[in-house]
């Protein structure tokens, strides 16, 4: 097991990064006090984050990963979260192998 | 009888914890394969297991984390690896400003959970306010799964290595994508909410494309944020 120390001090300024990213919300949740769009657009941060991370994996990687998203995205509202995961899983590998 | 009522702040606490071991049950499942690959993929470009548990359990950014090593090279390029986890995790802010007045815990337990704040912990947190505040111990329940599995999983993967296979020809690749899909549909299908996902998706995909990662996460999450401020009834400014 050997533990490189510029490796250790790259895991450690990324850890502090993403630690401090992690509490600045907390600091400035407390001046937002929001109604109306301002609340519509606040409300919406979640699924517009969510959306945005997996985009490009979804729409524009190939036809086969872009299908499967709308299957999945189709089995979303009817199934628990681990059954969609499933159903997206297996249609992208039989769609990776039939296009 | 007196001698079997269980103390309500108990019985508070064990169901608030079982919700939330309940709910991200799923998750680890399927983080499971997502961090076995991100340990067999970091293993190939040099990392240790070591190297590999250590920073899935003190960054445990699993996006910040797969960026990094798809750019690993030796020695580590510190300044750059902090900038590039800088843009994809700056998310985070948003999403912890979010979830702050949500969360039944004080200020100074709050700098604590948020160690463990994730897009899984905070999307099931979000979806769990809609109906009632997140408690410690339905928060403290996701966290340390999620945590350990991350870090068991992706060290696992390190030590499996090159055994593991092609994770493409299992479909691994995309179980992240398939799960970001499942906790979206949570948000439910009102017309902000469609609106929001189309633009936030079309800009992300249209930046990624012309631009490049990581600045899709950014700019398409701010246009989704916009496009809901504008989709939103005027009237309802209060």
């Amino acid at each position: 097991m050997s533990l490189d120390m510029t490796t250790l001090l790259a895991i450690l300024a990324m850890a502090v990064v993403t630690y401090l990213t992690r509490i600045a919300g907390l600091l400035v949740a407390d001046r937002l006090v929001l109604a109306g769009r301002a609340k519509a657009a606040f409300d919406a941060i979640p699924p517009a984050v969510l959306v945005a991370v997996i985009a490009p994996t979804a729409l524009t990687t190939g036809w086969a990963e872009a299908i499967a998203a709308a299957i999945t995205a189709f089995a979303a509202f009817r199934l628990p979260l681990l059954g969609t995961v499933a159903i997206g899983v297996v249609s992208v590998v039989v769609l990776r192998n039939l296009i | 009888m007196a001698m079997d009522q269980v103390n309500p702040l108990v019985s508070t606490y064990r169901r608030e914890a079982r919700a939330g071991l309940h709910d991200i049950a799923p998750v680890a499942v399927a983080a499971v394969p997502i961090g076995l690959l991100f340990g067999a993929v970091a293993a190939a470009k040099g990392m240790s297991p070591l190297e590999v548990g250590l920073m899935s359990a003190l960054v445990y950014a699993g996006g910040a984390q797969f960026a990094a090593i798809e750019t690993w090279v030796h020695p580590a390029p510190i300044v750059a690896l902090a900038f590039a986890t800088l843009l994809i995790n700056v998310r985070h802010v948003l999403m912890g400003a979010s979830l702050t007045p949500k969360m039944k815990l004080s200020r100074a337990q709050t700098f604590l959970a948020y160690f463990f704040l994730t897009d899984e912990a905070w999307a099931l947190s979000e979806r769990r306010a809609l109906e009632r505040p997140v408690t410690g111990a339905y928060w403290a329940a996701m966290g340390l799964v999620l945590w350990g599995n991350w870090t068991l999983s992706s060290a696992l993967g390190a030590i499996l290595g090159s055994f593991l296979g092609d994770p493409e020809r299992i479909g691994a690749d995309f179980a992240f994508t398939a799960l970001f899909i499942g906790l979206i549909a949570g948000f439910g299908r009102s017309r902000v909410t469609l609106v929001t996902v189309a633009v936030s998706a079309a800009v992300a995909a249209l930046v990624h494309h012309f631009i490049g990662a990581p600045w899709h996460v950014a700019s398409g999450a701010l246009a989704g944020i916009a496009a809901a401020y504008f989709a939103a009834p005027e009237e309802a400014r209060s």
